[in-house]
């Protein structure tokens, strides 16, 4: 097993064995590294200020994506390249596209927002050959500017590809840099101490039920992004970390006949294509669940797992029937999804329990159905869910066959809503049982009231969700809201 | 002979800083390189919101790891004193905590971490007493910071009586976080004689000095704060810093080490002041043409646990209750209401934008109870030229330039064709409509406490023809020390590379007032114009005693002067004036003429000028959800002459997006227990680039310079263009209006949150 973790800061390569495994790539860069370039902003990963690049090998080649180095721990950075700020530019000082951009259309005003908006837009540089509007906006809404109103970093955003590529981590020199990342691969699993810290990175699903198993009140890191909240905001120490990184069988992704199997590590971002193709209303609010970079770390599995009532995905997924498998040293079981969580954050994982797999059945696809998410919160992206509705209707001959009807933000847990889907279920989908549907479903819940919305804001608004699914799936108009009529 | 410098006035250069910024070279205060035993700080904030400390136990504190020192009331060896203007308001908390966040006790360890551990160490006992959260229960109990202020104009009262309608109104405005994405942060180096160097993120070097030397009970010359840059300000970093400069000074002379103090997102959000939230009410009468006879208008401002800047606040509150248009009978009234909350502070606009939506939102009301076009109303009402012209603080305004802003934006935004257009889709669509609404913008320049508006400015050129330029402007993105340094370009003639702007340090420029009320360029600006002046006539003074030439044949162009006959390098001419003893350093000092105020009369002339502009916004609301979009903004502002207009054109959007984060997605939240549940990105949403217009034109007013001698003609642009939002806020509840009956004045409050939007449609109840 090993015991140290190799990386590349920029092009020069770090080795290290004795660190913190709470350590932060933020706090790193800046006390270890002495890059000062990169800032926090909120240590919560929600203002982008801290964004880094991550550059990994996959299949030979260099992919890029950008992260919140605030919630990314150390050892973490095991096998791949930490680009910051102070890398881009060409060893002669030149500056790169990205960076000329951005002082050519004034697109920094007090500068500290500044660093993180460079290395969203290098790694945007690097995925595309030019920027579209609604793509570009994806790949910066993660960043917050308080100063410029943002239009002339749109406009960077665009002129960056008409400028001349330069710069040291330019496609010109990238084989180096693929050099360096195939010398410091390692197929190993890698077990790092710390004082009273342990940091395992199994390779093996049988490796970690056995750590699950030995540990069981480790933290499981799959992609950090709430976990690491609890040491930036809460200054807690964990004390045992198991990485699920590097445990293949959980990052499968399978399209079958009947259904469609997400491993437990598959991140939001890797998910992307295949639920836009397959399940399209996930898609869109997935989209909408955190920011590029909390996308780019963060999984569906580690999403539900963590049973918050306003986790974005487990409505979508209880609606469209999922189940999840959950597996131990003692065996494998199958729950249906919306039995998988008991209470605010709550679910049925034993401590030896791992969640492995989700299993999203095609039915979506079938004639006459239809499925709908819509996600209300006081901003568009980045944001958490006031409430979140999914719905799943399959309808013969204008009566309703099949319905499903799931929320997060209404209860502790993501619910469905039995009573209201009860009363739905084969009655004629017209307008006017809809409206009785609603009546029904805006007393079906006692939601909070909390800063994010009062309780009356939610039933309400839960109710005319089922009157806009409603009028998307009756009339002509398939879209109802002021996005698509924007 | 014509070949123009480069770098200089009314060019487009970009931030001094620009090049740093992209690199991740410009170093803020927390980037500043560490000593060796460096110390990090933290604070035991009061979990309550109003109680007496009973005890405060620290010896588990003590014996944390890494404790260096530990600090409450009890140890500040001067007073505990952080008020700008009245004093009692205190750095730590003395006997009795007012508002949850309230800091009480510090620590400093050997690293940020040990620090925070030794804090989660302290104990402390609390007598909780009853605490006034709302500006309700703050009016109720009748809690003030301060003494309330009335403008009067004319007679309302009897007024209101004759006008053919009167209708009267109340809404909340809500507060707002600055957000600036720099924490606050004060490192603090003790060196020798015990003096006491703070690198401070502020806007107020020298309130942060004054307050540190009596912290600690020492001359203000034994202490200097120097401050490079400040990742965002926007008012936040006026006071407040303060506070954690006096903490970071003392813990470092109790442990003999530099200590830094940096609040963590949270920390600061919930421990320093905010926007003030008002409650607004309103009576106003009006003729059938919309025409105002009188107006009467209470302002009721949650001003937290003390007064701060709040006395400030609410009277520039008071000051744009006017807005745009003619009051002639008009009763303001302000009430600084005390509440157990954060104290609130200075914000971009400074309770202008509070104000002045106040009265965009009668406009509002009188518009939709008449039927009319607001539009109509608005511009009926306006300020006339050579009449209707005394605004309610008795100032005449002397440079009205509305009307023509207010009909070329209408033109250029296709205002009426629109507003057609925006009907008829209304008519057709049940659930989603569409609101459109233009509103104009008049804020007043200059502080309005007369003193403050001075500043000084020290200059040398040395004597290989660089020049250093040091003021007191601190620069916050706002690209101050770019525009300074433009004047100074100009006035010499040399190209903008050869000028040095230099960190804002109290040890340079002495007894500064705070970079802020938008004044930076204004005054600072000129106080370099006239250092740099100073200097260019004793060069001037020398060429004609050396070359015997006279005054007028002395010419500055392009780096280079004309001396009769000859071209000299600049350069060269100043290496020359060295040699023969020409002292080349220089102070410039500049006071705004002209303004004066007496509060006790409520009357005077707070401004020097005012700067104008006006916004049209769209905007789609969905009725089911409450849910909107931006689709489109046209912006016309005035900056006078622009001495920059990349920059300005940076400050207008960027206010006008703060300002529509503030007005609709950004909101404030405290329990029934005063603890402020928004209090990081997570839970307190700013615009992302996703929430700007989907269509935005910005265009600056052309040929319009100043009417009063400021520098270069300029206009200050800091503040004015945040409360174009306001057509934001209007044009959702325009659209909120199309699900209303009409004639109906529908109750939106700010921020218009889509819950907010869904209870002003009335689905709420």
């Amino acid at each position: 097993m090993r015991n140290t973790i190799r990386f590349l800061v920029n092009d020069e390569p770090r080795e290290l064995r004795s660190i913190d495994t709470n350590l932060t790539v933020l706090q790193y860069l800046r006390s270890v590294e002495k890059y000062c370039g990169t800032k926090e902003g909120c240590a919560e990963g929600d203002c982008g200020a801290c964004t880094v690049v991550l550059g990994e090998l996959r299949q030979g080649k260099m992919v890029y994506r950008a992260i919140n180095a605030c919630i990314y721990f150390v050892p973490m950075l095991d096998g791949k390249q930490l680009i910051t700020v102070e890398g881009l530019a060409s060893n002669e000082g030149q500056l790169h596209p990205v960076q000329k951009s951005m002082v050519e259309c004034h697109g920094s005003q007090c500068g500290y927002c500044t660093p993180g908006f460079v290395m969203s837009m290098f790694a945007y540089y690097k995925q595309n050959t030019e920027a579209d509007r609604t793509s570009l906006e994806n790949a910066l809404v993660g960043n917050l500017c308080r100063c410029t109103g943002y239009r002339p970093i749109l406009d960077a955003g665009k002129q960056m590809f008409s400028e001349p590529g330069c710069g040291r981590f330019d496609d010109r020199h990238e084989h180096r840099i693929v050099q360096k990342l195939k010398e410091i691969q390692a197929e190993e699993s890698l077990h790092l101490e710390h004082s009273d810290q342990q940091f395992f990175a199994p390779t093996k699903l049988e490796e970690l039920l056995e750590l699950k198993n030995r540990f069981p009140e480790a933290h499981l890191l799959a992609g950090g992004t709430d976990l690491g909240l609890l040491v930036t905001k809460l200054n807690r120490r964990l004390p045992v970390l198991i990485s699920l990184e590097k445990v293949s069988e959980l990052h499968t992704l399978s399209v079958l006949d009947s259904e469609v199997i997400l491993g437990a590590g598959v991140t939001y971002a890797e998910a992307e294509s295949v639920l836009k193709q397959e399940f399209f209303g996930f898609y869109e609010v997935l989209l909408r669940l955190g920011s590029v970079q909390i996308r780019n770390l963060g999984t569906i599995g580690g999403n539900l797992a963590n049973a918050s009532p306003i986790g974005d995905s487990a409505p979508a997924l209880i609606a469209l029937g999922a189940e999840v498998s959950i597996l131990s040293m003692r065996g494998e079981r199958k729950l249906p999804l919306q039995d998988f969580f008991l209470d605010y954050r709550k679910t049925a994982l034993q401590p030896d329990e791992i969640l492995t797999r989700i299993h999203i059945p095609r039915q979506v696809q079938e004639t006459d159905s239809f499925f709908r998410v819509y996600k209300i919160s006081k901003r568009f992206d980045q944001d958490i869910s006031t409430l979140c509705g999914a719905f799943y209707l399959r309808k013969v001959k204008g009566r309703v066959e099949e319905i499903r009807i799931a929320f997060g933000g209404m209860a502790a847990t993501p619910k469905r809503a039995l009573q209201t889907e009860k009363f739905l279920r084969g009655v004629e989908w017209s307008e006017k049982t809809v409206e009785l549907a609603m009546e029904l479903l805006r007393e079906e819940f006692t939601p909070l009231s909390d800063f994010r919305g009062s309780a009356q804001y939610r039933k309400v608004v839960s109710a005319n969700l089922l009157h806009k699914f409603f009028l998307e799936t009756s009339s002509s108009e398939s879209r109802v809201g002021v996005l698509h009529h924007a | 002979m014509h070949k123009k410098i480069s770098g200089g006035v009314s060019e487009s250069v970009v931030h001094d800083s620009a090049i740093r910024h992209v690199t991740g070279q410009a170093v803020y205060t927390d980037d500043i390189a560490e000593s060796y035993h460096q110390l990090h700080a933290a604070l035991l904030l009061s979990p309550h919101a109003h109680a007496r400390i009973v005890k405060i136990d620290l010896s588990k504190a003590w014996k944390c790891p890494g404790v260096e020192a530990i600090i409450t009331a009890d140890d500040i060896p001067g007073v505990n004193e952080v008020g700008p203007i009245f004093p009692g308001e205190t750095a730590l908390a003395s006997g009795v905590v007012q508002y949850a966040g309230e800091p009480i006790v510090a620590v400093a360890a050997k690293s940020e971490s040990e620090a925070k551990r030794a804090v989660a160490a302290i104990e402390v006992e609390y007598e909780v007493l009853p605490a006034a959260i709302s500006i309700e229960d703050s009016l109720a109990q009748g809690l003030k910071v301060a003494a309330e202020h009335t403008l009067k104009v004319g007679d309302s009262q009897s007024a209101l009586k004759q006008c053919e309608h009167v209708v009267s109104g109340e809404f909340h405005i809500g507060g707002q976080d600055h957000f600036y994405l720099e924490g606050q942060v004060a490192s603090a180096v003790l060196g020798e004689g015990q003096e006491m160097l703070v690198y401070s993120s502020t806007q107020h070097p020298s309130e942060v000095q004054k307050m540190v030397a009596q912290f600690l009970g020492i001359p203000r010359n034994q202490v200097r704060v120097e401050v490079r840059r400040m990742g965002g300000g926007f008012g936040g970093k006026e006071t407040q810093p303060a506070i954690l400069a006096c903490i970071a000074a003392l813990l470092s002379v109790k442990s003999q080490k530099p200590v830094k103090l940096r609040l963590n997102r949270d920390d600061d959000m919930i421990m320093t002041g905010k926007r003030h939230h008002f409650l607004t009410r309103y009576k106003v009468g009006f003729d059938n043409e919309g025409r105002i006879g009188a107006l009467e208008m209470v302002l009721a401002a949650g001003c937290g646990q003390v007064a701060d800047l709040s006395t400030s606040i609410l009277d520039r509150a008071l000051f744009h209750s006017d807005n745009c248009y003619f009051l002639p009978n008009a009763t303001l009234h302000g009430i600084p209401c005390k509440t157990n909350t954060v104290s609130n502070t200075a914000f971009r606009g400074f309770g202008g934008p509070q104000g002045m939506l106040g009265i965009e939102n009668v406009m509002d009301h009188v518009a939709r109870y008449l039927k009319m076009d607001p539009v109509q109303v608005r511009i009926r009402n306006y300020y006339g030229t050579a009449d209707k012209n005394l605004t309610p603080y008795h100032q005449t305004v002397e440079d009205n330039i509305i009307p023509e802003i207010t009909e070329q934006l209408l033109n250029s935004s296709q205002y009426f064709l629109r507003r057609k257009e925006v009907e008829e889709f209304n008519a057709s669509s049940r659930f989603i409509k569409k609101g459109l609404a233009f509103s104009p913008v008049k804020f007043g320049i200059s502080f309005t406490t007369s003193f403050l508006n001075q500043a000084g400015a020290l200059m040398h050129i040395y004597a290989d023809g660089s020049v250093y330029l040091n003021h007191g402007g601190t620069e916050m993105g706002q690209g101050l020390f770019t525009k300074v340094a433009q004047i100074v370009a100009e006035e010499f003639q040399i190209d903008l590379s050869r000028i040095r702007v230099s960190a804002t340090d109290t040890a340079k420029v002495p007894n500064t007032s705070a970079t802020a009320a938008s004044s930076g360029t204004d005054m600072n600006g000129k106080a370099a114009q006239i250092a740099a002046r100073i200097l260019k006539q004793r060069l001037i003074d020398f060429a004609v005693s050396e070359f015997k030439v006279k005054p007028e044949e002395v010419i500055f162009h392009n780096n280079r002067v004309t001396v009769g006959e000859r071209r000299i390098g600049f350069s060269e001419l100043v290496n020359m004036a060295h040699h023969a003893r020409v002292s080349l350093s220089t102070t410039g000092f500049y006071k705004t003429p002209k303004i004066f105020y007496d509060r006790g009369k409520a009357k005077g002339r707070p401004f020097l000028y005012f700067a104008y502009g006006a916004c049209v916004s769209e905007v789609l609301v969905d009725g089911l959800t409450g849910e909107y979009r931006i689709l489109r903004s046209d912006i016309l502002h005035d900056v006078g002459t622009s001495i920059n207009e990349a920059i300005d054109i940076g400050q207008i959007e960027g206010a006008f997006v703060q300002g529509a984060g503030w007005l609709t997605m950004e909101e404030l939240y405290w329990d029934s227990k005063g603890h402020l549940k928004t209090h990081a990105p997570s839970t307190y949403k700013i615009p992302t680039c996703r929430d700007i217009p989907l269509d935005l034109r910005v265009e600056i007013l052309k040929d319009s310079p100043n009417q009063e001698d400021t520098v270069y003609r300029s206009k200050a642009v800091g503040e004015p263009p945040l409360m174009l939002a306001n057509a934001v806020w209007l044009a959702i509840k325009d659209a909120v209006s199309s699900f209303c009956a009409p004639g109906e004045n529908p109750n939106l409050n700010a921020p218009a949150t889509p819950e907010a939007v869904l209870k002003a449609i009335g689905s709420l109840s």
